[in-house]
């Protein structure tokens, strides 16, 4: 059952995250990165198998073998991914900050056609932050 | 010796390029002494080579491939070529390069150059000498493109670089295969491996291969036309790399795996056979060029095309003629291009239709090039004359088809005449023919010094032509017995061999090339010939341009622009790509061996909550996307019960981590939401969504089915090591921290350099910038800076510090570490930015980049301790000190590792936070920060 609730918890996680990483304006996309990041990192611990949940911290008179502990390898991987994946993150917060101004847009997508440049009307119906255009 | 001989160059080239450019004479003398310390070295393994013996010396590399080099006679030959060209080239260039030339840049590239090149003929391995044949391409290309405000120079050092750059991934390619065959890189076993390499399968492959790296790096035709090109590059870098040395690459390739490679029909025909081409075409289109430099690149083309014709002709005796010629063309061409210098450099122009009747103004420069002009012909009494006797010789024997029999010999007598014919021209147009036309300078004999390498050069070619088997003799024997890998041919070296076959067909073509200049001259009026209309570079260029157009097209047809679209495709692709191998053999027999403790343990009630909160809130994340704050909110939920599952999962610094980089993502989103539009309009294109969340649905899908099928497999994974040495080995017992800054700690090191780096990027990108005057409010927000939250902050930053040490210390033996304490500290940080405003005084912009630069610097350090003192990069030490009050502290050198991992995360997170923040505060806010 711990497998199945595993497996499905990251299925979530990769769907939803795909779904908002497809959409076509720039908040959306770190949202959905995100979302996906829980589940790769998930993921990676997961391929540690669950094992007897004692998490990896030698004690004495504990033999260490995987019997005992939780395999410590994957948390390694998974712990720098994490902070990767900040850093990843910042950097397409940073990028769709920039192109709002200098695209005068929060548009991620090119039109169909090719044949015009991007129109688009900022969506600015209510408050834009605190700033009104 | 061997290491010091090679790697002696790169050092001295680092340490010339950090002087200034004013040291004119420094920088000569660094690089001719490090020439001449070439020479002398190579005296002292002289004894032991011309011995016979082969010189060796090597040190582990990886993957079995060593760094090691070995010298024998070919080897030594070479080198010798090298650096005793190398000195007289530096001391030409020191005369040469102009008053706003750099001589620091100059000399260090040069260097650097001379390094790899030795490297070259050095490597006693395929993988060795393939490293540094691309770096004698690199320093080529750096070499022709030194004048880089011209466009010649750099279009030709381009051209350079991608014809044998190309070639040298040509020869990568050849090497492997190789390599497989013989089932080593090393040289000896490849030399000693000829018969099976010959018979196995992959011997056309790989021979094509090499001889593709070969022909480019020797400008044989097709290849050729990067060598006029070249041109660009000062006249000391011609005369070095592009007669005397790095052309030879190519031909010495030939010679070095001749035994492995060669005897064979293919070998004969391709290498023969381009050999023989390039040999008549150089010769006959150097007749034609105006440019003086032109002339002796087409000469040089036409004389490696002999000399691996040579090679190709597969017998040893022509093997000892190629090596033989080798050696005849580096002492000829180069005094010949210094001498083109020297007319270019005291007369401004290196055109021959202005170029006339120099004699009177520079009589000994002419009288240097006249005799090396009789080298390149192949006169009597100079060098040149005895390899083309033992060429002829080598043609005539050639033992194939009858037609190949009379063919060879034929176009080798057609092209000596046309050897001949620009050879006249050289000497007669350039100092005799009339008078100079239009020239900017009064020409006149070059300074004393600048004569010198010619003079000494010119001196090698007579003392060889007159004097051969005193002179040359010796080398000769070694370096041709070290070629051929095995006994040496009977040959003569002498001036006289009576007279004979060969010796009529030099007379022949002398007399028929110097009739044929002069009949061209009287005819045509070779100043008036155009430029001709097959033209390499023009091809080189459609070529180019095609590609350019080609890659466009595919860019066109590509969803390019849109990034929803590529990721679309990049998303399905991966589904694809993992369905594949799932669909032809499906999940496998899910036999289903528990790991102790099972699957189920540990996961009651508390997991099911965490289970359903966490995908009830990526489920309304995605469902209430386009209001946005309230989709951060449920990211953020979702990220809180994935740290909450870590724990479940026995992953305590996971869920540290996790809990924190949640805390400073979300404040960061928030930040960055200040300036988007708070909500999304509705998509027009209610397909789209389906369609999306198809793929989107089919990715969640398969990841479960792959997990839930991994999960069910017993693992046998490489941990346990981990979990036994942790303690023993890393001095610590919280082995996921021990894994971080120990057993991975080179991974850690790179991965701290990313975020470092990546905080920096969201830097330079906000940095400075100015929201756009539209998006201002016309009044400034009063800010919302509650008293409580100031005092809260205020109140935390101390104790969240302590917090961190605490767990940067510890972190060796329970949860905690660099990033945890890192992320705890920054979080504390941020919180009192949020609090106050622009409370921070603006020094502390500067303190975050030297933070991470100095994070990496000490955790970089830290390994390298560890290299010093003759351990592994990265190999940790550990003790456990008793200090007063503190009481034990286990102090491992991986704890300074770690705390350089603290520095890279707090100053990495807080530049990235602080500079969407710098944007928030209001202009005025903006202007006190700056002043204060």
């Amino acid at each position: 059952m711990t497998a199945w609730l595993i497996a499905s918890g990251i299925g979530v996680l990769t769907a939803t995250g795909t779904w908002l990483l497809l959409r076509a304006r720039t908040f959306d996309v770190p949202l959905g990165l995100t979302l996906l990041s829980y589940a790769v990192n998930l993921f990676i611990v997961a391929m540690g198998r669950v094992g007897p949940g004692v998490p990896a911290i030698v004690r004495a008179g504990v033999p260490p073998s995987l019997a005992h502990y939780a395999d410590p390898l994957p948390q390694a991987l998974a712990l720098t991914a994490i902070v990767i994946s900040f850093a990843m993150t910042a950097l397409l917060l940073a990028l769709a900050l920039k192109a709002r101004f200098v695209n005068d847009s929060d548009l991620c997508d090119a039109p169909v056609d090719d044949a015009s440049p991007a129109q688009d009307v900022d969506p600015a119906p209510g408050r834009v932050g605190s700033f009104a255009r | 010796m061997l290491h010091a001989l090679v790697l002696l160059p790169f050092a001295i080239a680092a340490a010339v390029a950090l002087l200034p450019n004013t040291a004119r004479n420094a920088t000569a003398w660094l690089a001719g002494l490090t020439a001449l310390a070439g020479c002398a070295l190579l005296g002292v393994a002289a004894p032991a080579v011309f011995a016979g013996d082969v010189l060796r010396a090597s040190v582990p590399w990886f993957a079995g491939v060593a760094f090691g080099f070995r010298m024998d006679g070919l080897a030594f030959t070479f080198a010798l070529i090298v650096c005793a060209i190398g000195a007289l080239v530096v001391l030409y260039a020191r005369y040469y390069l102009a008053a706003e030339d750099p001589p620091a840049r100059f000399f260090a590239y040069l260097l650097a150059f001379m390094g790899a090149m030795l490297g070259v003929v050095l490597a006693d391995n395929l993988v060795l000498l393939a490293v540094f044949w691309e770096l004698t391409s690199i320093t080529s290309f750096l070499l022709i493109g030194f004048w880089r405000y011209r466009a010649d120079a750099r279009a030709g050092a381009r051209m350079a670089l991608a014809v044998t750059g190309g070639g040298g991934l040509c020869l990568v390619a050849g090497v492997l295969l190789v390599g497989h065959i013989v089932g080593s890189y090393d040289l000896d076993r490849v030399l000693a491996a000829g018969p099976a390499i010959r018979a196995h399968s992959l011997y056309a492959p790989a021979l094509v291969l090499v001889l593709l790296g070969a022909f480019t790096k020797s400008a044989q035709w097709p290849f050729h036309f990067w060598l006029p090109n070249a041109m660009a590059a000062p006249t000391p870098v011609s005369a070095y790399l592009h007669s005397a040395t790095m052309v030879k690459c190519g031909v010495f390739l030939l010679a070095r795996l001749w035994p492995a490679l060669g005897g064979s029909d293919l070998w004969f025909y391709v290498v023969g056979g381009t050999g023989l081409v390039t040999l008549a075409f150089g010769a006959y289109v150097a007749i034609f060029q105006q440019d003086l430099k032109g002339l002796l690149a087409y000469s040089t083309i036409s004389h490696l095309g002999l000399i691996t014709l040579l090679f190709g002709l597969d017998t040893p005796l022509a093997v000892v003629a190629g090596v033989f010629h080798v050696l005849n063309h580096a002492a000829f061409k180069a005094s010949l291009f210094m001498a083109a210098g020297i007319v270019d450099h005291e007369t401004g122009s290196r055109d021959m239709r202005q170029l006339n009747g120099l004699w009177s103004a520079m009589p000994i420069t002419a009288t240097l090039a006249m005799v090396a002009s009789g080298a390149m012909a192949g006169v009597p009494l100079v060098n040149g004359f005895l390899s083309k006797e033992m060429f002829f010789t080598e043609a005539l024997a050639v033992d194939a088809h009858r037609a190949v029999e009379i063919v060879v010999p034929v176009v080798a007598m057609v092209a000596a005449a046309f050897g001949v014919a620009y050879s006249v021209r050289f000497v007669h147009d350039v100092f005799f023919n009339g008078q100079p036309v239009g020239l900017s300078r009064t020409p006149h004999e070059p300074p004393r010094w600048m004569r010198i390498p010619v003079e000494v050069l010119v001196v090698v070619c007579l003392a060889v032509g007159i004097f051969p088997a005193v002179t040359v003799g010796p080398l000769l024997a070694v370096a041709a017995a070290s070629a051929l890998h095995g006994p040496l041919p009977e040959y003569s070296l002498a001036l006289w061999h009576g007279v004979n076959l060969p010796l009529a067909m030099s007379v022949i073509a002398t007399v028929a090339g110097t009739g044929f200049y002069f009949l061209l001259q009287k005819a045509l009026d070779l100043h008036t010939v155009p430029r001709l209309p097959l033209d390499g570079k023009r091809v080189f260029d459609a070529i180019m341009a095609g590609a350019q157009a080609l890659a466009e097209r595919v860019v066109r047809m590509l969803p390019h622009g849109s990034l929803p679209r590529s990721m679309a495709w990049i998303v399905a692709v991966a589904i694809a790509a993992a369905a594949w191998p799932i669909a032809e053999t499906g999940f496998g027999g899910a036999s289903v061996a528990q790991t102790p403790g099972g699957p189920d343990a540990g996961v009651g009630l508390i997991g099911w909550i965490i289970w359903s909160l966490g995908i009830a809130a990526a489920l309304a994340a995605t469902l209430r996307y386009r209001q946005r704050l309230t989709a951060l909110v449920f990211v953020g939920a979702a990220g809180l019960m994935v740290s909450l599952a870590f724990v479940l999962l026995a992953a305590p610094d996971l869920a540290l981590t996790q809990l924190l980089v949640e805390v400073v993502t979300v404040v960061l989103m928030m930040l960055v939401l200040h300036f988007l539009p708070q909500t999304a309009p509705p998509e027009l294109q209610g397909w789209r969504k389906i369609c999306d969340a198809g793929i989107a649905l089919a990715a969640g899908v398969g990841i479960a089915l792959i997990v839930q099928a991994v999960l069910a497999r017993p693992a046998d994974p490489i941990s346990p090591y981990y979990l036994e040495h942790a303690l023993p080995a890393g001095g610590g017992t919280n082995v996921v921290n021990v894994v971080i800054v120990d057993f991975r700690g080179f991974d850690t090191l790179g991965e701290i350099a990313v975020l470092g780096i990546a905080a920096l990027i969201v830097h330079a990108l906000l940095a400075g910038f100015r929201v756009p005057a539209s998006f201002r409010p016309d009044t400034p927000v009063p800010g919302w800076n509650p008293l409580l939250v100031k005092v809260v902050a205020r109140t935390l930053l101390p104790l969240a510090a302590m917090v961190a040490v605490y767990l940067l210390l510890r972190g060796h033996n329970l949860p905690g570490g660099g990033f945890i304490a890192g992320l705890v500290l920054a979080s504390a940080m941020i919180l009192i930015r949020v609090a106050g405003g622009s409370a921070l005084p603006p020094a502390t912009r500067f303190v975050h980049p030297v933070a991470i630069g100095a994070g990496v610097l000490v955790a970089g350090v830290t390994g390298l301790g560890s290299a010093a003192l003759g351990y592994p990069f990265l190999t940790s030490a550990f003790g456990h000190p008793v200090l007063p009050v503190v009481g034990e502290v286990p102090l491992a050198s991986a704890a300074l590792f770690d705390l350089g991992v603290f520095l890279t995360v707090v100053g990495a997170t807080m530049l990235t936070l602080l500079s969407p923040g710098v944007l928030a505060a209001a202009p005025a806010a903006v202007a006190r920060t700056e002043g204060a």
